[in-house]
């Protein structure tokens, strides 16, 4: 990932865009912030959040022309959010604290400013402040300008006095009944001073429009506010082309001219990095669906504005704006407190880290690489992809830590080895149009499924269905492991052509996913669209009326066929299906997908939960690791094939699902007694027998699930003390511990001798290495 | 590392083969290309170390942790 990827990929997260009053405020009040502050009862903060952004803070709360509530997203489920009330409310509550008015450091240079309104008080007070002299001439013998205009009820002049207050405090100097244009040009003016603001409004003798014919002044620059004359610049109601006065854009056009002129000054670029100042679009997403419609909060007394408790009420009613379209539907986006945005920076350090602890890599591991989050993300951000891409580098550049991935990986090392491979012809047939690739987790989980599907498959397609046991090579995939995912897929290809490149039937939506996208020249169908469309198996079992929730496994997010067939075939047994609210291609992952279960325990647990918890009915789904994952959360969960070549079950009891080392026993028997019964030919593989006879409780098998042990490699630890005598002993007990390292991993086992074997008592392991020097 | 061993537990644990008591040793761990001298119960005789439960699920992976995110 370089820095324009970075780029281009934090540009897609809209998280941090503007809310619509923000952005469509010229001045950019933090609308948001405002109205947390007063729901939470705090308009001292209200008010300074308020100030930061406008000067002239009593003016504007009472005759802002608020472009930000027609734009205000409430309106969606309500009417807009009353902010320029609550700006009044806030001011009421707690007056403004005094703006820093101290300028930084005084400054030589002289700036003329001509016109008193908004726009020419404001460039006037911000260049003050950054230590300019600064001469406004007003043609009036008072300040104002348009203000000046104001029903006496709509803005007392109380309010502008108090707001023009704060300009005593800087050392701006006022010259009243200077009309410039008669008793000086702006040209004699440009003389005396570096620079000028003209901000004359339209409507008086002085406007900007006489000023233009008198001295030629044209051509605004609309970001700069650059007239042709060097060093004259101009903004203020003369300029917008609005239809009404527009006191914040006044502002705005002073604020922002007062910036250029301070540039001008310091003989710096007066257009570099001034994207969307003023009033902009902003590319925020935000869903009101399913919020509740309020109106507006009335106010008891109109003239005095909301009372602290209408103001509370009021601004309680913001929506707080913002996206989080993807945090709200992952668990993992939401664990890690941030955004896309943030995450894709954090991915990018993470991997730039040459030295020192690189904290991402959880986060990096973490994903599930579900792909629900480009799903619902309004520019379809992908941060599956960003962690897949960033595994891939983590791997390249070996810095993936080896206990994240490395169980996963072995394995399907062992379901791709010898012990668990097999693959055939249809028996009695030389060749074969299909080949069923149940991949290695049904496999694993129900072996007998695949006995009965394989059996269904021969029994109603012609042309021959071979068989091949194996892993697809999805855990390297998921892991970065790029090459180890090439050396599966080139030993998968072998043995595929050499069976005459037969049509691939696929039990498992992450076998088809990834043939899709690495064996484009395959052709493949699911299981369930050849129980679609060849008709259901016989079965005896009265299936009733039961209602079912379907969980789609998230590797058959875009494989809508799929998905339609197993509704089909579910309503064809009499069952009625419940949707969840997020299926199809919005559908969850179970916890497993991208690795989760192996990189973060925890998570996976938690995103598990999550989904079970979404519904009442009894799930079922058509993936064996989604519904082993379902049942060890508890929730009754059938698959497909339960439905299909079961006995009639309808309520799922949650039966607990096989563990790693009961599945690899699963696979290597199913290989071993397929062959004995479909082609007469005696096991090539290896049973894992129990060369010695373990007797393990429940509790510690589920110790060695949760810390990834396998009864394999218990009987390792046993055979090495038991041959060497290389053991602890428990002095009251009469418990041996031992520990045996057949890799990277040391396994530690606390047993004891029982009648016919050993009893386990507990298991341990660490990757550490102690270096023991044994005398043995 | 080796604080959390907790001398009572070594010391209900013996060597099976020698049948001594363990006595605390500095030994050398080794992870991800870096080695660390320990203070951890070992047979004399033998030079079998014992790691417990609580230190191997604890600190040690803790340690292990850091090292592989460096």
């Amino acid at each position: 990932m370089d820095q324009q990827e970075l780029r281009r990929l934090e540009s897609l997260c809209i998280q941090e865009w503007a809310p619509w009053c923000t952005a469509s405020c010229p001045v950019h009040v933090d609308v948001r912030a405002m109205n947390i502050a007063i729901s939470n009862g705090d308009f001292q903060a209200a008010s300074q959040v308020f100030s930061r952004s406008v000067p002239f803070t009593r003016i504007i709360s009472r005759i802002c022309d608020h472009p930000c509530e027609p734009v205000c997203k409430r309106q969606e489920v309500g009417e807009p959010i009353a902010i320029r009330s609550l700006e009044r409310s806030a001011l009421a509550y707690a007056p403004p604290q005094d703006i820093r008015t101290s300028p930084t450091a005084q400054k030589e240079q002289c700036v003329a400013i001509v016109g008193s309104g908004l726009s020419g008080l404001t460039a006037a007070f911000d260049l003050a402040r950054k230590g300019y002299r600064v001469t406004v001439f007003e043609a009036a013998d008072r300040l104002g300008g348009k203000l000046r205009d104001y029903a006496e009820e709509l803005l007392p002049q109380s309010a502008m006095n108090e707001d023009f207050e704060v300009l005593k405090k800087v050392p701006i100097d006022v010259r009243f009944n200077a009309y410039i244009g008669v008793h000086k040009s702006l040209e004699e003016l440009r003389h005396s001073y570096d620079a000028l603001y003209v901000g004359t409004g339209s409507a008086s003798g002085t406007d900007l429009g006489s000023e233009t014919r008198e001295s030629g002044l044209a051509v605004v620059d609309v970001v700069t506010f650059e007239t042709d004359l060097t060093g004259i610049f101009a903004g203020g109601s003369a300029i917008y082309k609005l239809k009404d006065y527009s006191p914040i854009t006044s502002i705005s056009h002073g604020r922002r001219a007062a910036i250029s002129i301070d540039r001008f000054l310091q003989k710096v670029s007066l257009s570099a990095s001034r994207e969307n100042e003023g009033a902009y679009e902003t590319r925020l997403f935000t869903r009101t669906d399913g919020i509740e419609p309020l109106p507006r909060v009335c106010m008891d007394d109109p003239s005095r504005g909301y009372s602290l408790e209408e103001a509370v009420s009021e601004a309680s009613r913001c929506l707080l704006c913002e996206c989080m379209e993807c945090v709200k539907v992952c668990e993992y986006l939401e664990r890690f407190k941030g955004y896309p945005k943030k995450y894709v920076r954090q991915i990018y350090n993470n991997l730039s880290i040459v030295m020192g602890h690189r904290l991402g890599n959880k986060f990096i591991n973490s994903c599930s690489l579900c792909g629900l989050c480009k799903e619902v993300c309004p520019e379809s951000l992908h941060m599956g992809e960003v962690c897949k891409a960033a595994r891939n580098i983590m791997v390249t550049q070996g810095k993936m830590p080896p206990s994240a991935h490395e169980f996963a990986l072995q394995d399907m090392e062992f379901s791709n080895s010898d012990r668990a491979t097999l693959v055939r012809h249809q028996p009695r047939m030389a060749s074969s149009k299909y080949l069923f690739f149940p991949g290695c987790q049904l496999s694993g989980s129900s072996p007998d499924h695949v006995k009965k599907a394989y059996n269904y498959l021969t029994d109603r397609l012609d042309g021959g269905v071979g068989l091949m046991l194996r892993c697809c090579g999805a855990p390297a995939d998921w892991a970065g492991r790029e090459a180890s995912l090439s050396q599966v897929l080139n030993s998968f290809r072998a043995e595929w052509l050499g069976m005459g490149s037969p049509e691939l039937i696929l039990a498992c939506s992450s076998c088809y996913a990834l043939f899709k996208a690495h064996l484009p020249e395959a052709r493949l169908v699911s299981l369930w669209e050849v129980f679609d469309r060849h008709g259901l198996p016989q079965t005896d079992a009265e299936l009733g009326s039961s209602v079912l929730a379907i969980h789609d496994p998230c590797t058959s997010r875009h494989e809508a066929q799929v998905q339609e067939s197993v509704r089909r075939i579910v309503r064809s047994l009499g069952l009625e299906i419940a949707e969840l609210p997020l299926s199809r291609d919005k559908t969850e992952c179970c916890g497993f997908g991208g690795l989760m279960y192996f990189a973060n325990r925890e998570l996976a647990d938690k995103v598990v939960e999550r989904r079970i918890n979404e519904t009442n009915t009894d799930l079922l789904t058509y993936c064996a690791v989604c519904c082993d994952h379902f049942r060890s959360g508890g929730k009754p969960t059938l698959h497909l094939l339960d439905l299909l070549f079961g006995e009639g079950v309808t309520r799922p009891t949650p039966k607990p699902a096989p563990d790693y080392s009961q599945r690899r026993e699963n696979r290597v028997r199913l290989k071993n007694s397929l062959l004995k019964e479909l082609w007469s030919e005696k096991g090539a593989g290896q049973e894992i027998q129990q060369r010695i006879k373990l007797h393990i409780p429940d509790k510690v098998r589920d110790l060695m699930e949760q810390r990834m042990i396998l009864v394999e490699d218990l009987l390792q630890v046993i055979e090495w003390a038991e041959s060497t005598g290389t053991k602890f002993v428990q002095k009251k007990t009469g418990h041996y511990l031992a520990h045996y390292r057949p890799g990277t991993v040391t396994y530690w086992v606390e047993y004891s001798t029982g009648e016919d074997g050993f009893v386990i008592h507990n298991a341990y392991s660490h990757r550490m290495e102690v270096l023991e020097h044994l005398r043995i | 590392m080796s604080q959390g061993v907790e001398i009572l537990e070594a010391s209900e644990w013996w060597c099976g083969k020698c049948g001594v008591a363990l006595e605390m040793a500095t030994v050398e761990v080794a992870y991800m290309g870096s080695k660390y001298p320990v203070e951890l119960p070992r047979c004399p005789r033998c030079g079998i170390v014992f790691i417990p439960e609580q230190l191997a699920t604890g600190k040690m992976a803790q340690i292990e942790q850091l090292l592989e995110d460096k």
